[in-house]
């Protein structure tokens, strides 16, 4: 008296009366709908819902972000506005350098008046703030240069180094990682914790000048610094390339510390786990294992960490790209500041921050794109 | 040293940090190595070396500055440039003045405003946190704002931004250390706070009349004094850093200043001509007290927390 099993999930339970839910009339659209059965929901949803939810979960998440993002901004000009109104320095005096003392006063004050040095300090916020929303980042006082100018020169040239250096730092660690999470316990393991932890306590300008002492007088191998070799007039790859290699893998070693110990502590991790077990069990080879089972399922929280680690990559910039005097915004910084050239340093103390908010954005897309779970979560 | 090995440093929690990240924190899950060697004998050997290198520097530190005041400072033209020799272990610098005992020197600058600055931001971000966590409610979300806020400017940047601004002076490496540094503490405080107040000897000393001030010094202070204290003591190195990357970049303590950061900046123009001493000596004085201390605290957090360290090592 055993029911068709075509039919037994239409007919009514005999201990509940109730229709059992049935993938196939879910999907239908009428199964869990009427007798309050939630655990057959998820069943019932379109197919193509999850990418639907994630272009609305990015854009909730973007405009989350730029929600934070553009009160903290401001709060920014406001604190820089407010320090260089507190600082002892005269701009004026600043920029006259030598020539200070034996300038006529009245050009001086003639040069402050052109600054509107001379009004109220909150219309001068006010102007300050007014330029740089309408893209007028002033002119610079020591290179003599529109800000706007000297950032797209500059630019360029950071972004070539870091994203140089993050692939390098990214490809380096996961391999040093995974192989000290391979090999726990051995001298291998052994080197490369060493290695990270005392990397994690080298300053990265000293880093970068034992990379110059050994590999540029010493060895002789490869530029010092600069962009191109002095004499050259245009910049050609080769020697561009020659010129990269010791700032961006000074800049990735610097970074990797966190990262090499990270993927080793989370591969070693996941290496116990039950998944793991069951593909060597199923005679995987064991790269397999390790790089399409262990490594995926570590990386997962990375992708969050390596956002939040935006403003360690800004400070490792500023100190590489002076200490292989690289021509990026990040020197740049160091060079306004020496100089006390406000405009200047204000614009790459803003793109600073613009980078950090932009970085964790960033991040956030793409936990949402590889991680499922946060889509359904919601994020902020 | 491997068995000890320790997690990530913890990554102060972004704004961004998701409930699934900080569900599974890798080290939770840490698995046990090889079960055969005694985890303890194979720990010890560094953390040994680390309290011996901490304690040398710091008695160099004490003891020969007062001793040799004077030859740090002494400019001899005839000895310049000397590479390390029996006279001089670790050369001279370009002026003629002993590398070694300029460390030495150099390293009690810099640890002293980095020991004041540390304590400023601890000072600034403790005050924060037990604000922010015995307020609670919308005092609370707005400091915890400004947290964010200040995180999302790049430290070394507001740093550079601030010292810039105002003359080259320990003060100004204090103020600009300080400033951007007090996040963290204020942090680790209001989470304090927030886990205490739910604590029953708390609420009981509430529902016994007792004012806020008093439960803050008598119940409050007491717990947060030991993770201060370890906030503080870790604090220290990274400030030091900071103070040797503004002078290095010629922004921080003037150039008088024996600091190491302008001992660096200042041998890093005769590196070219193969003097490597004079710019990477001062800096072994910044890696091996901070990689000491590092280890140090990494035993330490082993031991307060015997939970970790029985995952490690079933």
């Amino acid at each position: 008296m055993s029911p068709d099993p075509e039919t037994a999930s239409v007919l009514p339970d005999p201990a509940t009366g109730r229709v059992l839910p049935d993938p196939a009339t879910d999907r239908a659209g009428h199964g869990a709908e009427g007798d309050g059965v939630k655990r057959a929901a998820p069943a019932a949803r379109p197919p193509r819902r999850p990418s639907d939810g994630l272009g609305r979960a990015i854009a909730r998440m973007a405009a989350w972000r730029a929600a934070f993002a553009a009160p903290l901004l401001l709060a920014v000009t406001a604190g820089m506005f407010a320090l260089a109104k507190a600082s002892p320095f005269d701009p004026v005096r600043q920029y006259l350098g030598d020539r200070a003392v034996v300038t006529d006063p009245a050009v001086a004050e003639r040069i402050r008046a052109n600054w509107g040095l001379d009004r109220p300090v909150l219309e001068q916020y006010a102007t300050w703030l007014g330029n740089l929303l309408r893209g007028d980042l002033g002119e610079s006082r020591s290179l003599h240069l529109p800000v706007g100018q000297v950032i797209a020169e500059r630019l360029p040239w950071t972004l070539l180094a870091t994203s140089a250096a993050i692939v390098l730092m990214l490809a380096g660690s996961l391999v040093a990682g995974t192989v000290a999470a391979r090999r726990r316990g051995s001298w291998l393991d052994r080197f490369i914790t060493g290695g990270a932890l005392a990397n994690e306590a080298a300053p990265v300008f000293w880093l970068g000048l034992l990379a110059i002492s050994v590999f540029s007088v010493r060895l002789g191998w490869l530029p010092a610094g600069g962009l191109t070799d002095a004499a050259s007039a245009t910049v050609e790859l080769g020697d561009l390339a020659a010129h990269m290699v010791l700032p961006v893998t000074v800049l990735a070693v610097s970074q990797s510390s966190w990262l090499v110990l990270y993927v080793r502590e989370s591969v070693s991790g996941v290496l116990r786990e039950d998944f793991v077990t069951g593909a060597r069990a199923r005679g995987l080879r064991e790269r397999t294992v390790l790089v399409r089972h262990a490594l995926r399922s570590a990386l997962l929280p990375f992708l969050t960490l390596l956002g939040a680690r935006v403003p360690e990559l800004v400070t490792g910039a500023i100190l590489v790209e002076t200490v292989f005097s690289w021509p990026g915004v990040a020197s740049a910084s160091v060079q306004a500041a020496l100089a006390v050239d406000f405009p200047l340093l204000a614009a790459l103390t803003l793109l600073g921050t613009l980078a950090v908010v932009g970085g964790n954005l960033l991040a956030d897309i793409a936990y949402t794109i590889a991680d499922p779970r946060v889509r359904t979560l919601g994020v902020g | 040293m491997t068995a000890a090995a320790p997690p990530p440093p913890p990554t102060p929690p972004s704004p961004s940090s998701d409930p699934v990240s900080a569900a599974s924190p890798p080290s939770a899950k840490a698995p046990p190595s090889r079960p055969r060697r005694n985890p303890r004998s194979a720990s010890r050997r560094p953390v040994r070396a680390a309290a011996a290198a901490l304690a040398v520097l710091g008695l160099a530190v004490l003891l020969v500055p007062p001793l040799a005041q004077l030859d740090q400072q002494l400019v001899e033209l005839r000895s310049a440039g000397l590479p390390p020799s029996l006279e001089h272990p670790l050369g001279t610098d370009q002026v003629g003045r002993d590398v070694l005992l300029r460390s030495v020197y150099g390293l009690r600058v810099s640890f002293l405003v980095g020991l004041v600055a540390a304590l400023a931001s601890m000072v600034i971000g403790g005050l924060v946190g037990l604000v922010a966590g015995s307020l609670g409610g919308t005092p609370d979300r707005l400091l915890m704002r400004l947290v964010d806020g200040f995180t999302s400017v790049p430290h070394l940047l507001l740093g550079i931004f601030i010292v810039a601004l105002f003359s080259p002076s320990p003060a100004a490496v204090v103020v600009s250390v300080g400033v951007t540094h007090w996040t963290t503490a204020a942090r680790i405080v209001r989470s304090e706070v927030l886990s205490l107040r739910a604590r029953p000897f708390v609420e009981a000393a509430i529902s016994g009349g007792a004012g806020r001030g008093r439960v803050v010094r008598r119940h409050l202070l007491p717990h947060l004094a030991p993770h201060l204290l370890l906030a503080t003591v870790l604090m220290v190195p990274h400030a030091v850093w900071h103070e040797t990357a503004l002078s290095f970049l010629g922004l921080g303590l003037p150039p008088h200043l024996a600091s190491l950061g302008n001992m660096i900046n200042d041998g890093q123009r005769s590196l070219l001509a193969g003097d490597w001493w004079s710019s990477l000596v001062p800096g072994l004085f910044i890696l091996v007290p901070t990689l000491a201390l590092g280890v140090l605290a990494q035993h330490w957090r082993d031991r307060l927390t015997p939970r970790l360290r029985s995952e490690l090592f079933q």
